[in-house]
């Protein structure tokens, strides 16, 4: 249903403005600005498969950003030598992934092994990361990074954006790691029902433990190609995001009590809303306008899919899902 | 009761620990424990105090409202422009707060009842929606010429208006849910939601009031903000929704549903302000609030779950 959706979507607006929605332009456009969101929506779908939530997705990533980021900018001159400036960005690159390690552990264990419910827990470590941010910058941003990660933000490898890639190569990652690991099998079971997974002798806590460091790590990728993308790192930057990745996740067939949902619906919803946000910003509409109609459009969902379940059953009832 | 059975409550606990904070504070600033502090203090958050009371009625319900910001915003809004250009007076104005705010908070518990839907996506796209559409309208410009009675400093016996709204705000919360029938039945439904159905209670009914309450309380809460502030501006209220969560969490309410009081939300509300201003009276950076309110809601949230898991397990064996 999403594919049509999406397929519809490309039609209205391919209609409505011909010559400059359906051109290589546009396309580029999504690919570019698709990722950085894209990378968030897998950071966050994986715990909403396992029943809960990570609020602090967005916060994790920035301090994951400006660790690195304060790394890059203190270590590299102008004058620093290639070897070095490579080395300075491996020791970044290392500390961004610890710190979003340590974030996604300690949440983990919280949730895991006290039993806090992941709301909460996220809530907190949020608002406490965001705190740590906050005060380490001063509120400042950190800006100015070499070459070589601006590439990754900003370059093309056959004219396809290599953020894009990065995020379909994490798609893809996450894709088989929830349907032919038995950790994201696992995974799907707890979302299902914890306390039969649990009795059924699976190590609940440490899936759950993993599941938020997996988050978390997508989160320091995320970091990356949202340093490259805007050349500096802040502790406020993307805020807006997090709820249309939750929003993302949900639309692409994602169920938000959790247990089930696949990486290529996440991937056309994603998709559909960038049709959407970049048709209405070239039919001029303003972008709160296309905010509200994401959020339209969730409901929307919503109410079709509920719709389509209630009368599959009602019409044909050996057709139930 | 002996009192170590009295600091296993969560209140008492909360109390204390405030109390402790109180006491360190007064120790090292002078300017804390006095009554201008105070009552600043207890101006300043009676906008949350108003929030925190809606949302603790939706979350004793066993769901959860992130829309009420976007509420309070475009019930503020509506409000507003229809002050300006009809005139009115308090009456009208809570009148008309309280009518949009209740109506969008039932729109919310409508689609949440009759899709079946998680409470917290859909209050997330209805808050998208509201706000979108409200900065949309308002291109994000805020309205400054409100009416002069609205504006002007109105205060009884010396207590400022807001703490006045806080208080009658938090008394009728307390009445509603301690001495009315429907409100144990909102604690029935959020404990129980399965044995509530079952005993009959009209549960449409039950959520439109929960989340229409919420919607209700956020709009009066946006009607004081623009009285404080003397301007209603669309995009101030948003972002704090997680910080009236953390407050109502921090006084007891539990996420699932069928607990909390407000007692326990004054406290948090206190806990939260009490630090804060306690740092800031010591000149500690604001730039470092986030931080230490975040280990706090953490460190609260941890303790309370791993004592309710204790608890659990406990009687877990003595059942076998």
């Amino acid at each position: 249903m999403l594919g049509a959706l999406v397929v519809g979507a490309v039609i209205v607006f391919g209609v409505l403005t011909p010559s400059r929605f359906l051109s290589g332009d546009t396309l580029r456009a999504i690919a570019f600005q698709m990722p950085e969101l894209g990378i968030l929506s897998l950071a966050m779908m994986v715990p909403l498969m396992s029943g809960g939530l990570n609020l602090a997705i967005i916060a994790t990533a920035n301090l994951s950003a400006l660790v690195m980021a304060a790394i890059l900018t203190h270590l590299i001159q102008p004058s620093t030598p290639q070897p070095t400036v490579a080395m300075v960005i491996l020791l970044a690159l290392l500390s961004g992934m610890l710190i979003s390690l340590v974030i996604g552990l300690l949440t983990g264990v919280i949730v895991a092994f006290f039993g806090v419910h992941p709301i909460l827990v996220t809530l907190g470590m949020m608002t406490l990361v965001k705190g740590a941010a906050v005060l380490a910058t001063s509120g400042t941003v950190i800006g100015g990074f070499p070459p070589a990660i601006l590439f990754l933000g900003n370059g093309a490898v056959f004219g396809i954006p290599v953020s894009m890639i990065l995020f379909v190569a994490c798609a893809a990652v996450v894709a088989v790691i929830l349907s032919h690991t038995p950790f994201g099998i696992s995974v799907r079971l707890i979302g299902s029902n914890e306390r039969a997974t649990r009795y059924s002798g699976v190590a609940t806590e440490w899936v759950l433990v993993g599941v938020y460091v997996v988050s978390s790590l997508l989160c320091w990728i995320a970091a990356l190609v949202m340093m490259a993308r805007f050349n500096s790192a802040s502790a406020g930057y993307a805020e807006s995001y997090l709820l249309i990745t939750i929003l993302a996740a949900v639309l692409g067939g994602v169920d938000p009590f959790g247990g089930f949902g696949h990486v290529l619906g996440l991937f056309l919803s994603l998709v559909l809303l960038q049709v959407i946000s970049t048709g209405f910003n070239l039919l001029g509409f303003s972008p709160y306008l296309t905010a509200a109609i994401w959020g339209a459009t969730m409901i929307l969902v919503i109410v079709i899919s509920v719709v389509r379940d209630r009368y599959i059953t009602r019409l044909w009832p050996g057709k139930a899902k | 009761m002996h009192v170590s059975a009295m600091f296993r409550r969560h209140d008492v606990q909360i109390g204390s620990i405030i109390l402790i904070m109180v006491v360190f504070f007064s120790r090292l600033s002078p300017g804390f424990l006095t009554l201008g502090n105070m009552a600043d203090l207890l101006e300043n958050y009676s906008v949350m105090a108003i929030m925190a009371a809606g949302l603790l009625v939706v979350l004793i319900s066993g769901g959860i409202d992130i829309s009420f910001e976007a509420i309070a915003a475009v019930s503020q809004f509506l409000v507003a422009m229809i002050l300006v250009n009809f005139g009115g007076n308090w009456f009208t104005a809570f009148a008309l707060a309280g009518l949009f705010g209740a109506l969008l908070g039932v729109v919310n518990a409508l689609i949440i009842h009759y899709l079946g839907a998680i409470s917290v996506i859909v209050t997330i796209s209805t808050m998208t929606f509201y706000f979108s559409i409200l900065m949309f309208v308002t291109q994000g410009k805020s309205i400054y010429n409100l009416p002069d009675w609205f504006t002007s400093d109105v205060s009884f016996l010396s207590i400022p208006f807001p703490v006045m709204v806080a208080a009658i705000a938090l008394l009728a919360t307390l009445f509603f849910l301690s001495r009315l029938p429907i409100g144990r039945q909102i604690y029935g439904l959020g404990g129980n939601p399965e044995g509530a159905k079952r005993m009959g209670c009209n549960i449409v009914g039950l959520q439109c009031l929960a989340y229409g309450y919420s919607g209700f309380m956020a709009a009066i809460a946006g009607i004081v903000q623009a009285h404080r502030v003397e301007e209603v501006v669309p995009y101030a209220l948003i972002g704090q929704e997680l910080n009236v969560l953390a407050a109502v969490v921090l006084g007891g309410a539990s996420l699932s549903g069928g607990i909390g009081t407000v007692s326990g939300t004054v406290l948090g509300i206190l806990l939260l302000a009490v630090l804060q201003n306690g740092l800031t009276l010591l000149g500690v950076s604001s730039y470092s609030f986030g931080l230490v309110t975040g280990g706090v809601i953490l460190v609260s949230v941890t303790a309370t779950a791993y004592a309710a898991k204790r608890q659990r397990k406990g009687g877990l064996r003595r059942a076998v």
